[in-house]
């Protein structure tokens, strides 16, 4: 058999070029910098994030694919599906490295290996995005996953830091290994693993089609914690260096709905009928789960893990709408822009409170915050506005589309389970502001100035997304126009 | 489709009955006359010196690592080797990047100190 060679077009791969070289450098620049100047770390991560997110714009409005073997379908695709997730990921990114840089110093983590692995993690969350081929799919899966699994156990000797390692790790790869093994029996029914060419022929596959899209569904699942795969969750986030659980609670879980998005939204659109229920009856039980028991977490940690459980049971209900509502795939993009904000700017808030390594965690340090450092304060007030969903914030524009879609998707029961355990979590998000305004206490707040900037910057998004949300939402639609054309057109 | 799906089916049963055979049938047929030195336990014809529960170093684990970078490199150079006529200069672009990727785990490795015996 002749051997051909693909088409490739590597300028529109370029961002993920770029982050991927850029860690490859930095793991060996750190023999060449000399000690004193190992500082310089973070802010050349900041350079290569910043010039691939510049680069990134610039593909806005393309469309087109690489990676193309002869006769079949391209195995990367770069659309504005694509490019919006990528601004995601780069966001968090550099966010992340902000908010790291004073905390790793302060804890004694500065170890150069952390923006190395940064790096890698990113450029695996960009491919997710990218991806048309399951197989790719997988790899930027583990891409994805496997600097994660260090990251978290960034903080030995300390255990808790190692038991979170040990058991992200264990529970990713057993659901990685039910991940392959949905592809293989996509693969077995369909005889490719080309997501156009898995379109075409979904349909005729019959009981194993079915079983294949249980198992990619339980897969995905467990990326994004969502319930009854959420187990792992709390225990992780809680030992994981603060600014890893920060990068993990948006990037991973973000990384997760995007292959999972372009997998089940552009793949199986013919299966719906089996999968939106399944996918909502999740939705609805990863809400009760993640809101209700959020309420009795002392630690602000673990809250905000279970938290995350919630935010993903809301950014399902937008999959599930996504397939009889033209605007699903839209509101799952715009509520994590604005997810990636408010999460990201309420744990800047919380790396500032944690002055040593696991300490000024729980929930009672929080008290007082209101005098101490009342800018801080209102900021942390406003992200919990926002995770609550209360106007004018971008998580309530983000809700807002969500609901909006499941209605529209006549799945008028799910916007109910979900505007209802709004409600709850109410009382646990409320319940930090009460503690900053209405009680006095003292503790250490460590607010450096690249702290300082990232909840501002984080405040000042969310406000926008919460005040002019049109525009943001056209280009969220824009994204996912693209998505819907290729089902149109498969 | 179902008839490929039996002969796995098919497969399933068999293949374990293939090797429990030899053992089986040996078993019943073979002659038995135990004595103390038969029943020792059989290692290469030399007798074992101390405890066989030693301790390794466990910085054989980075040796372990490190062979991977070189394992993974045997595996995947050698179809592109056997496959290089027809391949052009495709190929060997691949592989050149790809030997780049892995010396620059390697040199990583290198650098952390991890090629010096402590």
């Amino acid at each position: 058999m002749e051997f051909q060679v693909p088409s490739l077009n590597l300028l529109i791969v370029l961002p993920v070029l770029i982050v991927t070289g850029w860690g490859m450098l930095l793991m060996l620049a750190e023999f060449f910098i000399p000690e004193e100047k190992k500082s310089w770390a973070p802010w050349l991560t900041m350079l290569g994030l910043v010039l691939a997110l510049i680069q990134t714009i610039g593909l806005w409005g393309y469309n087109g694919g690489t990676f193309t073997p002869k006769g079949g379908a391209p195995m990367v695709v770069v659309d504005n599906f694509a490019t919006f997730l990528n601004i995601i990921f780069l966001l968090t990114g550099i966010l992340t490295v902000l908010i790291s840089i004073h905390y790793l110093r302060r804890t004694g983590l500065d170890r150069p290996e952390y923006y190395m692995l940064l790096l890698f993690s990113v450029s695996g969350m960009m491919l997710m995005g990218m991806a048309n081929d399951l197989i790719l799919v997988f790899l930027a899966l583990e891409l994805l996953s496997i600097p994660l699994y260090i990251l978290s156990g960034f903080a030995w000797p300390r255990p808790d830091s190692e038991e979170s390692a040990m058991k992200y790790f264990l529970l990713g790869a057993f659901s990685s290994s039910i991940f392959v093994f949905g592809i293989a029996l996509t693969y077995g029914s369909t005889g490719t693993t080309s997501l156009p060419l898995v379109l075409e022929r979904i349909s005729d596959a019959g009981m194993l089609g079915l079983v294949a899209t249980a198992m990619l569904i339980v897969g995905f699942a467990f990326k994004v914690a969502a319930a009854p795969f959420h187990m792992w969750t709390p225990d992780v986030y809680e030992g994981a260096p603060t600014t890893v659980t920060a990068f993990m609670s948006v990037g991973a879980k973000v990384g997760g709905f995007a292959a999972m998005l372009r997998v089940f939204v552009a793949a199986l659109p013919q299966l719906g009928e089996a999968w939106v229920p399944a996918v909502a009856g999740v939705a609805t039980l990863t809400l009760i789960v993640g809101n209700v028991v959020a309420i009795v977490q002392p630690n602000i940690k673990r809250m905000l893990a279970y938290s995350s459980i919630a935010h993903a049971g809301y950014i399902m209900i937008a999959v599930a709408a996504s397939v009889n509502s033209p605007d699903g795939v839209s509101a799952a993009l715009f509520y994590m822009l604005a997810y990636l904000f408010t999460n990201l700017g309420a744990f800047a808030v919380v790396i500032a409170l944690e002055h040593k390594q696991g300490e000024g965690v729980m929930l009672d340090d929080y008290k007082g915050l209101g005098k101490r450092r009342p800018w801080l304060a209102l900021a942390m007030a406003y992200f919990m506005l926002s995770l609550t969903g209360v106007p004018p914030t971008g998580g309530f524009s983000g809700k807002f589309y969500v609901f909006r879609a499941a209605i529209e998707a006549d799945l008028l029961w799910l916007a109910i389970v979900g505007v209802i355990t709004s409600v709850i979590s109410g009382y646990y998000y409320l319940r930090v502001v009460y503690l900053m305004y209405m009680y006095d206490g003292e503790g250490e707040v460590v607010a450096n100035r690249a702290l300082v900037w990232t909840v501002g910057l984080t405040a000042l998004a969310t406000l926008v997304l919460g005040l002019l949300p049109g525009p943001w939402f056209d280009m969220a639609r824009d994204a996912a126009l693209q998505t819907v054309q290729m089902v149109a057109g498969g | 489709m179902l008839t490929d799906w039996q002969f796995i089916a098919l497969f399933v049963v068999l293949s374990p009955i293939f090797p429990a055979m030899p053992v089986i049938i040996n078993h019943l047929l073979g002659p038995k006359k135990p004595n103390p030195i038969k029943q020792q336990t059989y290692e290469c014809g030399i007798e074992t010196v101390g405890d066989s529960w030693v301790q390794f170093k466990v910085q054989y684990y980075i040796y372990a690592l490190v062979f991977v970078i070189f394992d993974i490199e045997a595996v995947f150079l050698f179809p592109i080797a056997a496959a290089y006529d027809q391949l052009g200069l495709f190929a060997v672009g691949a592989a050149v990047l790809f030997i780049f990727l892995l010396g620059d785990g390697l040199a990583y490795a290198w650098g952390r100190g991890v090629l010096e015996w402590v």
